[in-house]
């Protein structure tokens, strides 16, 4: 009895074995060869401007990195983007689930519009935002400010960052309204009339039943959008270019201005190491915390 | 609905008639509809406005915001002139419907393992998974980009359609492990009873039985090969090259002129808009089972 207990196991761990191989193999390989060509040029002298000087750098690039204060400002940009776009979308995501919820007239077609930022790429939207929107001259926000008499803002040179957090949270707030739409529709009704008939009001409705029952989702929302938003390029490649200064410059355009705009391999390795290390950080602690929640 | 009024009802006041609670919801319900529209034509709006300023001459894109205007296909024409337009979409239906299909066939026996197959190690290898998914992409371009040289995958769709299998796998396995997590072990087990092997029981219960959510992680892969920008931007330059860099190589040049810029926009984001207006009951239908419920 235990002995063919025990043998199914094995033969139970080796299927598993085969099944995962070709997933785990695969990703193990994206990652490693990547990842120790990085270390290798990391540690090496290695501008592509400079042919002659190669070599052994040994920790050169590292140290010249961290004494950098744009990494620190880096580093700082990443997390207030991450940071607030999770929060606008999560909030928002949550009151837009809320309101389409609701049943009205042409909710289908209202929820359609309301999702289509989610399908736009995000070069486009980042474009449109850019010259139709932001623009200080003949953008529609400036449009708008003139008409009403307010003073017009000069988005991307003022208030660059921001500009960047609503642009990318546009993007977003359709992937946290679909997901949390979702899990609405699996909202109990008898729970929460019979809340609603012992005299709960719409906000304690909201608080003590859909709230928690959104816990879930929720966090599905928080896992995904992070991974995401912690290597955003595209967006802040087509509007701000990092700047004013360093204004917008997260670690991963950082890491693309060292290699690819000063050819600076070396340096630029070393930075994405510094991100690889990071983001195991951000895996161990956060994706943890979030898989726990969904586990309940 | 029905259950509603009587509720309301039965916790109104005396003096409040049936006909005023009705009233009542009458004008919440309008309330409810002014506020939902006015919301979604406002996250909407520059969409609708990129489309409507393709329709635009140049003059007419940078004067005073406004709906009233003649509308021209000249900008259209111009895009179509300077860029092949078919050629671009062509590559990005290939690439993000061939990474997708590969994506789910690597993905779906090792999300069988996880669901069914557990062992102490799958809760670490799953987010060991989705932590590769963190590593900023420049941080790799090059070593990739130098690899992809060596064995003559630039600019080609094969090269592209392994980067982004391998970028999406770790959320697919991740999505699809939930749907299958979530399948009632009874049902295979029976199948098994009846003696269906594992390939059996894949095809014949499972597959058939997540179907839905099968098809929004599908669904949710090919949207997010289809916008990717980095890697089709940094290792493609004309023969693979997606609808991404179709975009990229008017924005620059192109910069000021505006109703160009939004014709070819409207005409790289059409597909995609229409399937995913077209797919997303699909996609929530599917993801009610899993992961979101």
């Amino acid at each position: 009895m235990i002995k063919t207990r025990a043998s199914g196991r094995t033969v139970g761990g080796l299927r598993t074995l085969s099944l995962q191989a070709p997933a785990v193999t695969l990703l193990f390989l994206w990652m490693i060869v990547p990842l120790a060509m990085t270390l290798w040029f990391s540690l090496q002298r290695y501008n592509l401007l400079m042919p002659g000087m190669g070599g052994f750098a040994g920790l050169e690039n590292y140290e010249f990195l961290l004494t950098d204060p744009a990494l620190w400002s880096a580093m700082g940009t990443t997390l207030l983007l991450v940071g607030w776009v999770l929060a606008i979308t999560v909030v928002g995501g949550t009151l837009l689930a809320v309101l389409f919820q609701q049943e009205f007239m042409g909710r289908g077609i209202a929820r359609v519009l309301a999702i289509s930022p989610f399908f736009v790429m995000p070069t486009v939207s980042a474009l449109v935002w850019k010259n139709m929107m932001m623009h200080p001259s003949n953008g529609v926000l400036a449009w708008l400010s003139k008409s009403l008499g307010l003073p017009v803002i000069d988005w991307f040179s003022s208030l660059p960052l921001t500009s960047v957090i609503i642009i990318v949270a546009w993007q977003w707030l359709p992937f946290a309204l679909l997901i949390l739409l979702t899990a609405m529709q699996s909202l109990d009704d008898d729970q929460v009339e019979a809340a609603r008939m012992d005299g709960a009001g719409p906000l304690a409705i909201f608080f003590y039943i859909t709230l928690p029952h959104l816990k879930r989702a929720i966090s599905v929302v928080i896992m995904i959008e992070m991974i995401f938003l912690l290597t955003i390029f595209a967006e802040i490649f087509v509007t701000t270019s990092g700047g004013p200064g360093l204004a917008t410059t997260n670690l991963a355009y950082l890491i693309y201005i060292r290699a690819l705009l000063d050819f600076d391999v070396g340096t630029a390795s070393a930075g994405g190491v510094i991100a690889i290390i990071l983001a195991n950080i951000v895996a161990i602690f956060l994706v943890r915390m979030v898989a726990k929640n969904l586990e309940n | 609905m029905n259950t509603t009024t009587t509720a309301k009802t039965a916790v109104a006041p005396a003096h409040v008639s049936i006909g005023d609670v009705a009233r009542a919801q009458r004008w919440r319900k309008v309330g409810m509809a002014l506020l939902g529209w006015a919301v979604a034509l406002l996250i909407f709006f520059p969409i609708f406005w990129m489309i409507i300023t393709g329709f635009k001459t140049e003059t007419d894109a940078v004067a005073d915001p406004t709906l009233i205007f003649s509308p021209t296909l000249e900008s259209y024409a111009a895009v179509q002139g300077r860029a092949d337009y078919l050629k671009f979409a062509l590559n990005s239906v290939a690439v993000s419907f061939g990474s997708t299909l590969l994506a789910l066939l690597i993905a779906i026996p090792s999300a069988y393992a996880m669901a069914f197959l557990p062992t102490k190690r799958t809760k670490g290898t799953l987010l060991w998974m989705l932590s590769t998914k963190m590593l900023p992409s420049v941080g790799v371009l090059v070593p990739i980009y130098l690899i992809f040289r060596d064995v003559g995958l630039l600019d080609t769709r094969t090269g592209l359609i392994i980067v982004y299998t391998l970028m999406n796998l770790p959320i697919v396995v991740w999505m699809l492990y939930t749907f299958f997590k979530d399948l009632p072990k009874d049902i295979l087990e029976a199948g098994r009873m009846d003696g269906a092997g594992t390939l059996q029981e894949v095809w014949y219960l499972l597959l058939p039985l997540t179907l839905p959510g099968i098809a929004s992680t599908g669904l949710l892969s090919v949207i997010l090969s289809w916008n990717e920008a980095f890697w089709s931007l940094n290792l493609t330059t004309s023969n693979a090259a997606p609808l991404t860099a179709y975009i990229a190589s008017f924005s620059s040049p192109e910069g000021l002129f505006w109703a160009k810029l939004s014709a070819a926009s409207t005409m790289a984001i059409a597909p995609i808009l229409i399937f995913g207006w077209l797919t997303q009951k699909q996609m929530v239908r599917g993801l009610t089972f899993g992961a979101v419920k």
